[in-house]
Order: structure tokens, then C-alpha cells, then sequence
């Protein structure tokens, strides 16, 4: 009689009761893992199954397997596009010793350093449109700061943002500006957490200037280096806004990148091809995936090394 | 939440029952020129629909006019209004096709548009059928600094070898000929379409923009070899990649540039930036080859009624309203869009421009009427097309690679 009352009782309590420690963590996951499926995997598939298509975006939808890929694979739109890509990616690097040069600059104790740290901040403040904008102006062939200045030392006039030389690399410096304040900021919160113990030691044995700094201070930033690697790795390929506001990717499509490209074919005024889009955000994925593998692969190292 | 739904329901029930009888209901309109002057006459022109239709309750949405090129395919098929500003030609296509635009033959029909908007009817129809009707439409030519050129003792030219004597006599000044910005390409596609026009005529440029020619042909060639004189000279400004058509307005402001080759949009604010009559005066581009008819662009607005409008019988009472006689000067007034009446019967402005585009476009262009190259041309091959005439104006040598990626482009997309 004893008996039966507690199995009775044991298996009255619920499911849910007897799986908690397992179930709850997954509950609280739920909602996070729901939407990332629905906004982030599930897209990432549609592009795939879109860049079989030839659609328009109203009309019928065609499936034609892979042209579009091999449409892409002679299109000479695609790659200069890509070969900017690549240009952005060295070239946006640039902004990570930068940070570290101001952040090294910034990093005293004088009166006033804080609006010091804002106005070397305030870049990224700013909307990326109006970074654009301001940076057309002072490359203005006629008008601009840019071409003023060139004269003063007997040089130029450049169209910088009207000539396919010179037009990616005066982009990226438009991008720096802001990026390099990024980077910047994320150094000097690392630069805080940097063991003035250490420092000490390493001064008692002699370590100087470069030495210190390469042996001493920068493994210590090791955190926020990553962290620069990684929104400024991101940052060059999704690099988009300037691009649209400063040139719109001309002059002649020389200023293109992927995502740009595919902003181009696929939602533009003349565009409306969104097989072709899609094909290139699939090739654009698959680049980002280089990076992303990469990047999730150490973060994995490093919790494991704990 | 279920009286909301009843009520709707009701009131879906009730204007399906009153639009047999009197117009009543709503009537939703998305138009897509924010300017002062535009704004103002189509406003004026829903006041009056008002006036004449008291128990339509008239809804406006006024969009810019680029936005507005990209909302239009979520509207259309999500949040349809019950008329939607658009243009014409292959520019609708696409929507025709998707079953988006209703067809509005039987306005044109009752109407009788057939007669008094003949001109326009070709680029209206597909299949047999229309889709839509126009509101308003302006003339492409060539807008000259007059005191540049009597200063120079210069004429307006009547014949290609007269505008490039005139042209080197400017440049021999110290001036750039023409002022042009292709940062956004379209304005390099105005330069070709005349250029092609007056080679090879009108019925060669729409063939070739219906994909019916190729573009590495003799004839294309002569038009850019035509085109290769003016970049020779250096006929225009220099830089002209980095700068939108509104920023290469004050080349021309400044006199550092003594023409612009432009629709007559280009009038209002070269006149605000202190051009008067007495400055500003208008050309018809020349003659090239002889015995071409001459043909112009003259590019057409239209308004539609999406396929998903809940209001259709008041979308065609406004259609018919719109384009009748005394609203089409109202419209299309100085002080108002500032451009053509569609309908014959309307009288132009009084403005000096309007009245020599109206003339050259009614006696003067006798070989046909465009609509612009990114209308005439499917909107892929415009993209490419207006590239490679960017490319050109900076590169000319690239030519033979150009037309060889146009032939190439061109394939597909007319496949």
C-alpha cells in the first residue's frame, strides 16, 4: 500500500519536474535559438535555393540551376567587386595599429584627456552617411579641401572619386576615419586592464619603448586585438553606406564591391534580378565563412586553454 | 477586434453598394514629386477633384521620387493605393506583366484618349491594351548661356559642323562647351540618345534599344565616332564623374560652361540661381546626317491603377478628371509642374520654353517621339548601356571593349 502511494506520487510529478536541470537551460534558450533560426539560418538557405532562380521578384520565378554562377564566373562586374573586396580587407586592417597608436597617445593622466578621447571618438559617432558626405566634399574636384591642399604644395588636381585608380583607396580612407576610432576605444578599455605589476617588472629588467610595448603591453591586449580583428574584418566586407553615398559605385562600376554589387543586381532602380543577387551573397557568404570558421575556431581554443 | 473586423466588413459591403451609384469612398493616391511646383498643381488638381466629388475622401501620399522607384513593388503588391504615379514604356512592363497595373482601355475607350492623346498611346499599350494614362510630358534640348554666345557673336547653331564651329569658339574663350554630371549615368544616356537620333535616325535608336540591333554595328560606331569629336575638343566640363546633374548646374550658373544638354526640369532652378530669360535660352539639338528626320526625347509621366486598388471605379473618375482638357493646363501650369499638357486641347503656358518645346515637338520632330534611353531599353540593359556611356566619356579608346560587353549584355537580356 506504502509503496504504490510513492509511485504514484513520483510519477504524478510532471515531465518537466523530473528533467528540469536539463530542460531549463533550453528554455531559456528557446526564444534566442527561434528567432536566430528564423532571421539568420533559415535566410542563409533561401539564398541558396534563390540563386538557382531567374526572378524578377513579381512576376514567375524560373529555376535554372546554376547559371547564375556561371554568368558570375565571366562577369567582369563581378570581379572588380571582388578585387575590391580584397583591397578592403588589407587596407581596413590599417586601422587596428592606428587605434593602438592613439589609444597609446590618449592613454595619460592630463587635465582635459577625456575631451581628448571624445574628439578622437566622435568619427564613430557620427552616421557612416554623413562620414560619406563630408569626405565627397573635401575630395570635390573643383571645390574641395583635398585639391586645395594638393595645390598649396604644386600637385593635382585629383578627382579622386571620379578616376578608377584612385577611387577604392579614397573610400577606405573615408572608412578609416571612423574605424580607426573604433579600434581605438576597444584598446583603451584593453590599455585599463593591462597589470601595472608587470609593467613594473619588465622595467626593473630593462625592457624600453618597442620592447616593452611588443613584449609586454600588446600580449596583454591580446582580448582586444581579437576583438578589433574581428568588426574590422566584418566591417570591410559589409562596407556599403560610403559606397553608395560617395560614388555609387561608379565611375563606371569601378568602385563596387560584393556587397554593393549585390545591392545593385538584385534592389536597385535597374536591378530586380534576384537569382543573380543572390548568387552574389552566396559568394560573399562563403568568403565571410573563411573568416567566421576562423574566428569561432579560436574563441573555441581559448575557452578550452581555460 | 471582431467589431473592428464587422464594422469593416460593413463598410467594405456599403462603398461596394454606393460606388454603383454616386463616387463615394476613398480614394488613395501615391504621387512622386515632393517639389514645390509639382506638389502644389497636383495638390491643385485633387482640390478640384474634391470639389467636383464631395463625398470622395481623397488620401494623398507624396513620396520622393527615387524612394518612391522602389517602394512601388512592395505597395503595389502588399498596400495597393487605388492610383500610383509611373512612367510608361518598358519602365511598366514589368508590372503589366505580373498582372500588377489594371488594364484601363475601357477609360481610354470612353473617354475617347484614342484621339486626343494619340501621340502617346504607343508607349501606353501592351497587348493590345492600356494601362495606364499620362499626365504630363516635356521636351530634351540643348539650354544655352544666350549672353555667352552674343558675347561671342555666336548663333544658335542649325547643323553639326555649326555646333562644333561654335563649340571651339567657346573653348577658344576660355569656357567648357556643356556642363554634364554622370555620377548617377542617366545624363550620359540623354547625350547618346540625341547623338544616335540624329545619326542614324529614330527608327534605328528604338530598334537598337529593343534589342533588335547590334551595338557593335557601322552605324553605333558613327555615333560615338560623332560623339569622340566633342570629347576631343574637351567639350565638356572636366570631372564630370563626381558630380549628379543638379551639382554640374553651376558650371553653367558661373558661365564657366556655356550649354546644358537637359529636360526642362533643368529650367526652374537654373532660373532660381539667377538665370533669366535674357541668359537662358533654348536650342533643338542640329542635324548630323542629312536627310535624317529629326526626333527628340520627350519623356512621359503616367498614373495607373494598381490590380489590388479597393476603390477602382474612383481611380478611373480621377484618371478621366486628370487628363481632361482644363486640369491638364491647370497641372501643367508655369507656376505648377511647369511642363506639356498631354491633352491637345489644353493651352501650354505662357513661358518661353514651354512654348518652343511645344512647338518643336508638335512641328518639328517629325521622325518620332522617345521617351529616354533607360525608358526605351529594358532596365538591365539601360544599367549596363549608361556604364559603358560613362565609360566612353572618360575612356574613349575602350570603345571596341564596350561595345563588345553591350553586344554581350545584350544577349541575355533580350534572349
Amino acid at each position: 500500500m506504502a509503496d504504490t502511494t510513492v509511485l504514484t506520487g513520483t510519477s504524478q510529478r510532471g515531465w518537466y519536474k523530473r528533467n528540469e536541470i536539463t530542460a531549463t537551460p533550453w528554455l531559456f534558450l528557446a526564444p534566442g535559438i527561434v528567432f536566430f533560426g528564423f532571421y539568420v539560418i533559415a535566410p542563409i538557405f533561401q539564398s541558396f535555393y534563390y540563386s538557382t532562380l531567374s526572378w524578377d521578384g513579381l512576376g514567375e520565378a524560373q529555376n535554372i540551376g546554376l547559371a547564375n554562377y556561371s554568368e558570375l564566373w565571366d562577369d567582369g562586374a563581378f570581379y572588380t567587386s571582388l578585387k575590391n573586396n580584397f583591397i578592403w580587407l588589407a587596407l581596413y586592417l590599417l586601422a587596428i595599429p592606428a587605434g593602438l597608436f592613439i589609444a597609446l597617445l590618449l592613454n595619460q593622466t592630463v587635465w582635459g584627456i577625456r575631451l581628448y578621447k571624445s574628439l578622437f571618438f566622435f568619427p564613430f559617432v557620427i552616421s557612416q552617411v554623413v562620414v560619406g558626405l563630408v569626405f565627397g566634399w573635401f575630395y570635390d574636384p573643383t571645390f574641395g579641401l583635398f585639391n586645395i591642399a594638393l595645390g598649396w604644395v604644386g600637385l593635382g588636381p585629383i578627382n579622386v572619386l571620379g578616376d578608377e585608380a584612385y577611387v577604392t583607396y579614397g573610400i577606405i580612407a573615408a572608412g578609416l576615419w571612423p574605424q580607426t576610432a573604433y579600434c581605438m576605444i576597444l584598446y583603451l578599455t584593453g590599455l585599463n586592464a593591462v597589470d601595472p605589476e608587470q609593467i613594473e617588472a619588465a622595467r626593473l629588467d630593462g625592457a624600453k619603448r618597442l620592447k616593452m610595448l611588443w613584449y609586454v603591453v600588446v600580449p596583454q591586449l591580446k582580448p582586444a586585438t581579437f576583438i578589433a580583428f574581428v568588426v574590422t574584418i566584418i566591417g570591410a566586407l559589409r562596407s556599403f553606406d560610403l559606397i553608395s553615398i560617395m560614388t555609387n559605385g561608379g565611375p563606371f562600376g569601378s568602385s563596387r564591391v560584393l556587397s554593393f554589387y549585390m545591392f545593385e543586381v538584385a534592389l536597385s532602380e535597374y536591378g530586380f534580378r534576384m537569382g543573380y543577387g543572390a548568387a552574389v551573397a552566396v559568394v560573399l557568404f562563403l568568403i565571410m565563412l573563411v573568416f567566421i570558421t576562423y574566428f569561432l575556431y579560436s574563441m573555441y581554443n581559448e575557452e578550452k586553454g581555460r | 477586434m471582431k467589431f473592428a473586423l464587422k464594422s469593416s466588413l460593413l463598410s467594405i459591403a456599403l462603398s461596394a453598394a454606393m460606388s454603383t451609384a454616386a463616387l463615394a469612398g476613398d480614394l488613395v493616391i501615391n504621387f512622386d514629386d515632393p517639389n514645390p511646383g509639382p506638389k502644389a498643381g497636383f495638390e491643385a488638381a485633387v482640390e478640384a477633384f474634391k470639389a467636383a466629388n464631395p463625398d470622395v475622401n481623397v488620401i494623398v501620399n507624396i513620396n520622393d521620387r527615387e524612394a518612391h522607384k522602389t517602394a512601388i513593388r512592395n505597395f503595389l503588391s502588399a498596400d495597393a493605393p487605388d492610383i500610383t504615379s509611373w512612367y510608361p514604356g518598358n519602365r511598366m512592363a514589368p508590372f503589366v506583366e505580373a498582372g500588377l497595373f489594371e488594364d484601363v482601355s475601357d477609360v481610354w475607350e470612353a473617354n475617347g484618349f484614342s484621339d486626343s492623346l494619340a501621340a502617346i498611346k504607343p508607349t501606353m499599350t501592351i497587348d493590345g491594351k492600356q494601362w495606364g494614362v499620362p499626365y504630363t510630358y516635356y521636351q530634351w534640348g540643348v539650354y544655352y548661356r544666350k549672353d555667352i554666345y552674343e558675347e561671342l557673336g555666336l548663333k544658335e547653331p542649325a547643323s553639326w559642323a555649326e555646333e562644333k564651329a561654335n563649340c571651339q569658339a567657346i573653348l577658344d574663350a576660355g569656357k567648357k562647351c556643356y556642363t554634364i554630371g554622370t555620377k548617377f549615368l542617366w545624363t550620359a544616356g540623354g547625350w547618346f540618345d540625341y547623338l544616335n537620333m540624329r545619326t542614324n535616325g529614330y527608327d534605328f535608336h528604338a530598334s537598337l534599344l529593343g534589342g533588335n540591333e547590334k551595338w557593335d554595328s557601322p552605324e553605333v560606331r558613327a555615333t560615338f565616332a560623332n560623339w569622340k569629336e566633342l570629347l576631343d575638343m574637351g567639350a565638356f566640363v572636366d570631372n564630370h564623374t563626381s558630380y549628379s546633374w543638379q551639382e554640374s548646374l553651376p558650371f553653367i550658373v558661373s558661365g564657366e560652361a556655356a550649354a546644358i544638354l537637359k529636360g526642362n526640369f533643368a529650367v526652374p532652378p537654373l532660373r532660381e540661381a539667377g538665370l533669366d530669360d535674357s541668359k537662358l535660352d533654348f536650342y533643338q539639338f542640329p542635324a548630323i546626317t542629312d536627310g535624317i528626320e529629326l526626333a527628340e526625347d520627350a519623356p512621359t509621366d503616367t498614373f495607373h491603377i494598381p490590380s489590388g486598388a479597393s476603390n477602382k471605379e474612383n481611380a478611373k473618375a480621377f484618371l478621366k478628371f486628370v487628363t481632361s482638357a482644363e486640369n491638364q493646363t491647370l497641372i501643367n501650369a508655369g507656376d505648377a509642374l511647369g511642363q506639356l499638357p498631354v491633352n491637345a486641347n489644353s493651352s501650354v503656358d505662357d513661358d518661353k520654353f514651354l512654348k518652343e518645346g511645344f512647338e518643336m515637338l508638335s512641328s518639328n520632330s517629325p521622325g518620332g517621339v522617345a521617351q529616354f534611353f533607360d525608358r526605351d531599353a529594358p532596365a538591365e540593359m539601360a544599367k549596363v548601356g549608361m556604364e559603358g556611356l560613362q565609360e566612353f566619356m572618360v575612356k574613349p579608346d575602350n570603345l571596341d571593349a564596350i561595345l563588345a560587353r553591350l553586344d554581350k549584355a545584350a544577349e541575355r537580356i533580350y534572349k
